[in-house]
């Protein structure tokens, strides 16, 4: 099998509409949560999110390209141009072929399709705009990243709400590894400020009426975020030919379901999913020196992650950075696992391990070194990116430095 | 409280969670009905529609039984006639 190279990154989300400001923001522990603004949230019981703040698709998009694409696939077309820019990818004919594109969404273009809604339920219309379905449908993103760089090789969309991204990078990792494919663009990508979709959310009663503060002991709930995160990935020895920079390698991918509570987290379903992707990468437990944990900020979630943690990796539990960068980016549910993804590549390259944001009282039920509130300078050869979704499918990815 | 409203209340809870009537009582806690976080979300949900009110999250995290359930929406229906026309906003 061969080994995976990461070689190009791009995102946008609330705290930065590139990678460098992404790091930069990361490594001062900046938090993108603020007011909404894209959405009037007056009848909404939660005020704050992690916007795009003051997001136009006009640097990006012509107005009649836009027209086309929900804002969750114009986030992932913006990602995926910056990644293969860095990646500095020479196209050619076999190479259009048989790259492959895996993104994860969790609610696609469902803003596109709340707009339809209100149309004929609340404003009694008779037609909805002809566009709402292929601009709602969640594999969009995929299918504009084809269109503009005339991609024609395997190329799908994975939906498992939080875990979306993690399962797609995943995939397109084993696609690269195995030789299915010789190059890979993955990741993920979700705008969910859109009025129905945040009432649905304000019904499950798990959103901070703040901000948000994992494995805090004042912790009050998630913070939805909005966004988009590509990695390109190849072999890493025709990288390493070619001359590309190699931000880290993918060595591991674990996946578990619970089999429990619909929306009840598990820990045992937790561990699974960290120690199928130690076993996927070959790693001791003790090999890995940062974990990006889900880190969601909810009073479930938090408890229980640590307890897997600490069950998967015993004694080194103690001596484990782990954080959850959600506190800055917010909860971006399908890009989520990419943002993170992405934030523990950083981590890596840059030997600066992000913290978690907001950060104000020790829990016990949460007792690990969370890196609260200042990034700590670490070389790490081995890092997790955990993400636990919903519906119990979870999703762990393993990296290493380059 | 009233025994009427003690009864509307047990019978959203019957009706949401799909479970006998009479296996509810004004003494019963949500972990011997086996009401999860989930479901206890439902029932917030179907008794706001029940009685016109809302339920702040802060206050719905900290009940755990029949009796703290029926006190609260007391406590929201008498701020919502001290208050005429507010309380559904």
């Amino acid at each position: 099998m061969r080994r995976v190279a990461i070689t190009g990154l791009g995102s946008i989300c609330a705290i930065g509409r590139d990678v460098p400001e992404f790091a930069r923001a990361l490594a001062e522990g900046r938090s993108g949560i603020g007011p909404i603004q894209s959405t009037d949230v007056s009848q909404i019981r939660f005020p704050n999110g992690a916007e795009v703040k003051g997001y136009s698709h006009a640097p990006y998009f012509e107005d009649r390209r836009a027209d086309f694409l929900d804002r969750f696939a114009q986030f992932a077309v913006i990602a995926a141009r910056e990644a293969f820019a860095d990646a500095a990818i020479a196209w050619t004919p076999e190479l259009c072929e048989s790259a492959a594109i895996v993104t994860g969404s969790c609610v696609g273009g469902q803003s596109t399709e709340d707009i339809g809604f209100r149309d004929v339920y609340k404003l009694g219309q008779n037609r909805v705009h002809p566009l709402t379905i292929p601009k709602t449908m969640a594999n969009a993103g995929a299918s504009h990243i084809s269109m503009e760089f005339g991609i024609t090789g395997p190329s799908f969309t994975i939906s498992t709400a939080c875990s979306s991204a993690a399962h797609a990078i995943g995939q397109a990792f084993w696609m690269v590894r195995s030789g299915a494919t010789d190059l890979a663009i993955t990741g993920g990508s979700e705008a969910p400020f859109s009025f129905g979709i945040l009432k649905a959310w304000e019904a499950m009663r798990v959103v901070s009426p703040d901000t948000c503060r994992p494995f805090s002991k004042d912790r009050r709930g998630m913070i939805l975020g909005e966004g988009a995160a590509m990695l390109v990935l190849e072999p890493l020895e025709a990288a390493r030919a070619r001359g590309a920079r190699i931000h880290a390698e993918i060595v591991g991918l674990g996946m578990s379901a619970d089999a429990g509570h619909i929306t009840q987290p598990s820990a045992d379903g937790a561990a699974r999913a960290m120690r199928a992707a130690l076993r996927d990468a070959a790693l001791a437990p003790e090999a890995i020196g940062y974990i990006n944990a889900h880190g969601t900020g909810t009073p479930a979630n938090d408890p229980t992650e640590t307890t897997a943690i600490r069950a998967v990796f015993g004694a080194h539990a103690g001596r484990l950075p782990v954080s959850s960068t959600k506190s800055m980016h917010g909860h971006a549910l399908g890009a989520s696992a990419a943002l993170e993804c992405l934030a523990t590549v950083l981590a890596l390259r840059d030997g600066i391990l992000p913290p978690t944001a907001n950060y104000r009282e020790p829990d016990p039920q949460c007792d690990l070194d969370v890196i609260p509130n200042e990034a700590r300078a670490a070389r790490v050869q081995y890092a997790l990116s955990n993400s636990f979704a919903f519906g119990g499918l979870n999703a762990v990815l393993a990296l290493r430095a380059a | 409280m009233s025994e009427e409203l003690i009864q509307r209340v047990i019978k959203v809870i019957a009706a949401t969670k799909r479970i006998p009537i009479e296996s509810i009582t004004i003494d019963s806690d949500f972990l011997a009905l086996g009401i999860d976080s989930m479901d206890a979300v439902e029932i917030l949900f179907e008794l706001e529609n029940e009685f016109d009110v809302n339920i702040p999250d802060e206050d719905a995290r900290e009940v755990r039984g029949i009796r703290q359930m029926c006190q609260g929406v007391e406590r929201l229906l008498a701020a919502k006639s001290a208050a005429p026309g507010k309380a559904a906003e």
